[in-house]
């Protein structure tokens, strides 16, 4: 079985985000991380491989500096990274980039393709299920559990109140959620394997049955008419009392607002 | 593309089991106002298999127009025929914008839809507004004017972006549930109605469901609460989330919850709030054990009132507290269920 696995290398909004005085977002003060649902997806397709045996690939678009996710993805235990970088590709809407990873991804065989649900960028959701229109392959999203029965793949595809148990014919592509799994940890051998390996690196020319016009800032149908960084409300009062205090504190307060 | 042919704002009526979800309507109400500003009419999409008694409730909630797409291959949520169905839709329709929530459905049906027609989409919007693009005057470059201008957070929270889709057709969003208002019902409305069927020949991009699994949940939408009273980890257990269901049950609210708490599997998904559960703008918000982390902060800093109680006095979620209490919930909470008991007994 062959497996890809899209990652992507996203700053780290989680317990290390860090302001300005001004209340803005300090980027330069934020880690760059392999992105926890793509991480998750990464997993999942490991766990598939120690049970059935596979061969799995981690792909990743970005600047070269993307690489260290590869090399990541390659300590955990994937086999092969493949880096999608030119400067054609930059300022990618998601139209763009699921063309770009589609593109690349024509180069592959594969029967399996895991993206994670979002990036904790973007937020978006997007990237999986383009890339599978683009593929004209199946997809299944918000998949919280996977296993494969002959040529197929069954999911447990999360809903609001319920979820779905799904079967797919492969090739299909999943997105992950990051509750599928815990992740495993690189191993020292891993790492050590990882520090050699040789990450092949893609660029326009390789990206098959694409067009320019698809890539790239001018190949995105959504522009970014403004962004501005959140002015949040300010913190209110914030008291250290004994739990009677604390009690009638709550209370007076609740009554000021009429709310009982 | 010829842009000029697209017109109307057209929106997707969700439903699960023939029940209409409430975000159609929140749809409805903003597309109503947008299709006001541009001199059009908002039409919405219902899509399933027995589903055409849902449709005046959609006018009584402000539709001009209902588009009926019924098939039996469309009785449960699928990727692909539903795919067709909206794809189907806006070929032959042109519609001019396409708004789908922004659920555990339309985030997988809105990609997949876009990457068909090949149009843009914005995620997760939270203001839609009609302007210009570029917003300012650009020398060089020619102004355009009634576009459909998105409005969305990222980064967690921390970012406020605005997209435009100015060369491609329709313009898409997914808007995020609770945000946008639904129109007051008028009751005894009658749909317009206009049938539609592109066919359905399954192929393998139609997916198997083997099984259904419903969650048994008998609580309120915590969206529609007026009071949360939420949880957190620092809750430290299922069983402790009793001392936050007495306090709800006093004050008359819902328990909710952070998604550390749906990770340890404490509590249900649909009772999470944050940037991958739900978005919530409740008069008063309880945050109990609740450390704040960016993506909880997301889904409910717009509430009315925020009371925090966290032992750890450095925790963020003070940082939007109207009122943080530094102390232990354990204490804390017994007694002022007991206090808010006495106090409404008093007020009988």
């Amino acid at each position: 079985m062959k497996i890809v696995v899209c990652i992507k290398q996203v700053p780290d909004t989680k317990g290390g985000v860090k302001f300005n005085p001004d209340g803005t977002l300090d980027r330069g003060a934020m880690l760059s991380i392999m992105n926890p649902d793509d991480k998750a997806g990464l997993e999942a397709a490991l766990r598939l491989k120690d049970e059935y045996g596979a061969e799995v690939t981690a792909i990743t678009m970005g600047l070269p500096k993307a690489e260290e996710v590869l090399r990541e993805a390659i300590a955990m235990g994937a086999d092969k990274g493949i880096l999608v970088t030119d400067r054609v590709l930059g300022g990618a809407d998601t139209w763009a980039t699921s063309q770009t990873l589609a593109g690349a991804i024509r180069n592959l065989e594969y029967d399996l393709i895991i993206t994670g649900r979002q990036a904790i960028d973007g937020d978006t959701a997007q990237v999986g299920p383009q890339i599978s229109e683009h593929l004209n392959i199946p997809v299944i999203s918000y998949a919280q559990k996977l296993q494969i029965e002959g040529d197929s793949v069954i999911v447990e595809r999360q809903y609001d109140d319920r979820y779905h148990v799904l079967k797919a014919k492969m090739p299909c592509l999943i997105t992950a959620l990051a509750e599928l799994n815990e992740p495993r940890y690189m191993t020292p051998g891993g790492i050590f394997d990882a520090y050699d390996a040789e990450i092949t690196v893609w660029g326009r020319a390789n990206l098959v049955d694409t067009l320019d016009s698809d890539l790239g800032l001018k190949g995105s149908p959504t522009q970014i008419a403004k962004a501005s960084d959140k002015v949040r409300k300010g913190a209110g009062e914030k008291v250290t009392l004994d739990p009677t205090e604390a009690v009638d504190y709550i209370i007076d307060n609740l009554k000021a607002k009429h709310v009982i | 593309m010829n842009i000029a042919e697209y017109k109307g704002v057209f929106v997707f009526a969700q439903q699960v089991d023939n029940e209409l979800s409430g975000i159609g309507f929140e749809l409805i109400g903003k597309g109503k106002e947008l299709a006001q500003e541009l001199g059009t009419e908002v039409t919405a999409v219902l899509v399933g298999s027995d589903v055409k008694g849902l449709a005046d409730e959609l006018a009584a909630y402000g539709a001009d127009k209902v588009i009926l797409v019924e098939d039996p291959e469309l009785k449960e949520y699928r990727t692909e025929p539903y795919c067709h169905a909206l794809s189907s839709v806006i070929e032959k329709y042109k519609p001019d914008i396409f708004l789908i929530g922004a659920t555990a459905i339309g985030r997988d049906l809105a990609p997949r839809v876009c990457a068909r027609v090949h149009t843009g989409l914005t995620a997760d919007c939270t203001v839609l507004e009609i302007g210009d693009y570029p917003i300012n005057p650009m020398p060089g470059k020619e102004q355009l004017h009634n576009q459909l201008l998105m409005t969305r957070p990222a980064f967690g929270g921390n970012t406020i972006a605005t997209i435009a889709c100015p060369d491609f057709r329709p313009q898409m969003a997914t808007v995020r549930p609770g945000v946008m208002q639904k129109l007051p019902k008028v009751e005894g409305a009658k749909a317009v109605i206009e049938e539609f069927n592109p066919g359905f020949t399954p192929n393998d991009k139609y997916v198997e469901i083997l099984e259904v699994v419903k969650a048994v949940t008998d609580t309120i939408d915590i969206m529609d609460a007026r009071i949360l009273v939420s949880g957190g980890r620092g809750v430290g257990s299922e069983e402790n989330f009793k001392l936050l269901e007495d306090l709800a049950e006093a004050i008359g609210g819902t328990v909710s919850c952070s998604r550390a708490v749906v990770d340890a599997g404490w509590k249900s998904k649909d009772l999470q709030v944050g940037q991958t559960g739900k978005t919530v703008r409740p008069n008063v918000y309880f945050a109990i054990g609740i450390s704040g982390a960016i993506q909880h902060l997301a889904g409910m800093e717009e509430s009315d009132l925020i009371i925090a109680i966290n032992k750890d006095e450095t925790a963020p979620i003070f940082d939007v507290a109207d009122h943080g209490i530094v102390g232990d919930l354990n204490k804390i909470l017994p007694a002022l269920t007991e206090k808010i008991k006495a106090e409404r007994a008093a007020n009988k």
